[in-house]
């Protein structure tokens, strides 16, 4: 498992074939990649990213030890970055390797609506129209919810 | 106690951290939000609402009725946005 917190940008398919080559043994192998989004209504030129160092990790580190645990993954990565991102610049990837799809589909799912709602990391954005901070949304609270309402986790 | 802001929060303060000896009397995390509020004016309008103030204490996700007694450092931020 590894968890990684960087400024630098990364290649994700450089990442996924390391993760691949790592695992040899595994049937299934589930990517997530987040860009910063820009779209003609909400047009977005950069998009930087604040975060708490010592809490990020330790919070990415838990949910991804719980997503190993709850869906038997054979292993899991998770790459967040922070500082100044462009449009379209990837700002995080998670990478769940498991025996069988489904587990994988569910872990990389499980620690993406845990790290949206529970990751301390805070968004600036800036376009045309000046700089706003990104608001906390109602869905993604709900996302996170659906996974605690199972099994008790 | 170090307090940390992040955000929306250290830019309403204008700080991002402070160094506090706090009384007896402020024993939870919403005590410590009432406490800096009434030093602080900038403050008292950042945590008008407590439902969009967050906290840690010693990098534990917590909530505002916490203890905060021997805890070195308590973060308050706005609701993360990550990912």
């Amino acid at each position: 498992m590894f968890v990684r917190l960087q400024s630098d940008p990364f290649d994700p398919g450089d990442e996924t074939n390391a993760f691949l080559d790592a695992h040899p043994e595994t049937g299934a192998l589930v990517t997530f990649t987040g860009t910063v989004r820009s779209t003609p209504d909400r047009p977005v030129e950069t998009l930087t990213l604040e975060h708490y160092p010592a809490l990020a990790q330790k919070q990415i580190t838990r949910f991804a030890e719980q997503a190993i645990a709850r869906f038997a993954l054979t292993d899991i990565g998770v790459i967040h970055r922070f500082g100044s991102l462009k449009r379209g610049e990837v700002i995080v990837m998670v990478l769940a390797i498991a025996p069988h799809r489904q587990a994988a589909f569910d872990g990389a799912n499980y620690v993406m609506d845990w790290l949206k709602t529970d990751a301390p990391f805070w968004k600036q954005e800036t376009g045309p129209e000046g700089t706003n901070w990104v608001t906390a949304k109602a869905e993604d609270d709900a996302a996170r919810h659906k996974w605690e309402d199972q099994n008790g986790w | 106690m170090r307090v940390l802001y992040f955000a929306w929060l250290r830019e309403r303060l204008n700080r991002s951290a402070d160094e506090f000896e706090l009384p007896e009397t402020v024993q939870t995390v919403g005590d410590l939000l009432a406490w800096i509020g009434e030093k602080d004016e900038a403050a008292a309008l950042a945590f008008e609402d407590p439902r969009l103030i967050r906290a840690a204490c010693d990098e534990e996700l917590v909530d505002h009725s916490a203890p905060i007694a021997g805890v070195t450092t308590v973060a308050l931020f706005p609701p993360m946005t990550g990912g």
